[in-house]
């Protein structure tokens, strides 16, 4: 590092033509880097589906009180499947971590193994949440009835499908590290979706407080 | 001209160190265990004060749960999508507290508004009585 720094710091101070060279190339290669571009665009993609959800989360926060005469949260939500829906998406992201961890190590088989797990656990979460949901449209308490219901589905619907959506990019990236192995495309995009499903569960701690823990006080 | 030397030092050696992680710090199982667990107890807790109707007052179960759910996002972001504020040479970060800044805008700004308009409107309800 003392011999690349050096010339760069000296600048055209009569140094020899080739070590000028040398330090020329040293500062490109340190400007260019693709890879991260891929994923600082994800994370920026990701704040932008922040925002989405605080707009909804707002919308939840202004209606959510409004039952129009119908159901109130306290008489909807059940907790003890609320939780075991949190703990089936927390579950998930530390399997997707350990699927991270494994495709560190180069390892294909286990990469897939807890990729596996993920989706099956990403899909028992949205099994639950369509459960819930045939239930309360079943009660009567549709998107239709109040404000409070429309914003509740619509909110805890976009997180859903969300969650859908990752399960479907899920079993593609599987299918692409089944076929083509552990390649830096794959790992690039398994840490992106790696991104997106943490992020969910982030959503997620939003949605169990703010909709169903807090929906439930008198 | 030294400092600036140590900072193409050290971005030189993020690019090619053998982390193979593109600049993010590597996941270590430890990190993540610990990220879980925290994680773990701090659903718990809230669960728990909602479902065994803890306090009284619900205004102090929401302010519990509500502390609970900042520290459990605080935890996410640090141990599962490994925030710090050297990643992508500090764009995350920026690009997390320009995002941070808009969403309390959007939601207490939403909740301020409309409470007042709410307050306003009130005489709304006699509308009826008009011609």
């Amino acid at each position: 590092m003392v011999e690349t720094s050096l010339p760069y710091g000296s600048g055209d101070t009569g140094l020899p033509e080739r070590t000028r060279a040398e330090a020329l190339r040293f500062h490109e290669l340190s400007e260019v880097h693709p890879q991260n571009g891929t994923l600082l665009g994800f994370w920026l993609y990701l704040m932008s589906d922040c925002l989405i959800f605080a707009c909804l989360f707002a919308v939840y926060g202004v209606l959510g009180r409004r039952y129009a005469g119908g159901p109130t949260g306290a008489e909807l939500f059940e907790l003890p499947l609320v939780a075991l829906n949190t703990t089936m998406l927390l579950l998930s992201s530390i399997t997707y971590g350990f699927a991270v961890l494994e495709m560190q190590k180069d390892k294909v088989r286990t990469t897939l193994v807890w990729l596996g797990i993920t989706g099956l656990l990403g899909a028992t979460f949205i099994g639950i949440e369509l459960h819930e949901f045939a239930q309360l449209v079943h009660e009567g308490a549709g998107p239709q009835r109040s404000a409070f219901l429309s914003s509740f589905f619509t909110l805890v619907g976009t997180h859903g499908t969300h969650v859908t959506v990752g399960i479907i990019w899920l079993i593609t990236l599987m299918a692409q590290v089944g076929q083509h192995g552990l390649i830096p495309e794959n790992k690039r995009r398994l840490m992106c979706l790696s991104m997106f499903w943490h992020f969910l569960d982030v959503v997620w701690i939003g949605v169990f407080t703010f909709v169903y823990l807090m929906g439930v006080l008198p | 001209m030294s400092a600036h030397d140590n900072a193409l030092d050290a971005h030189g050696h993020d690019h090619h160190g053998h982390d193979g992680h593109d600049g993010h710090a590597p996941s270590t199982f430890r990190g993540y265990m610990t990220g879980f667990v925290l994680a773990v107890i701090l659903t718990a807790i809230p669960f728990w004060l909602v479902m065994a109707k803890v306090f009284d007052k619900s205004s102090t179960t929401a302010l519990l749960v509500l502390a609970c759910a900042s520290v459990q996002i605080v935890v996410h972001m640090i141990y599962f999508l490994h925030m710090n504020a050297r990643s992508e040479g500090g764009w995350t970060m920026l690009a997390l507290i320009f995002t941070i800044v808009l969403v309390v805008i959007a939601l207490t700004g939403s909740l301020w508004v409309m409470f007042h308009l709410d307050q306003n409107m009130m005489p709304m309800h006699d509308m009826k009585n008009l011609p």
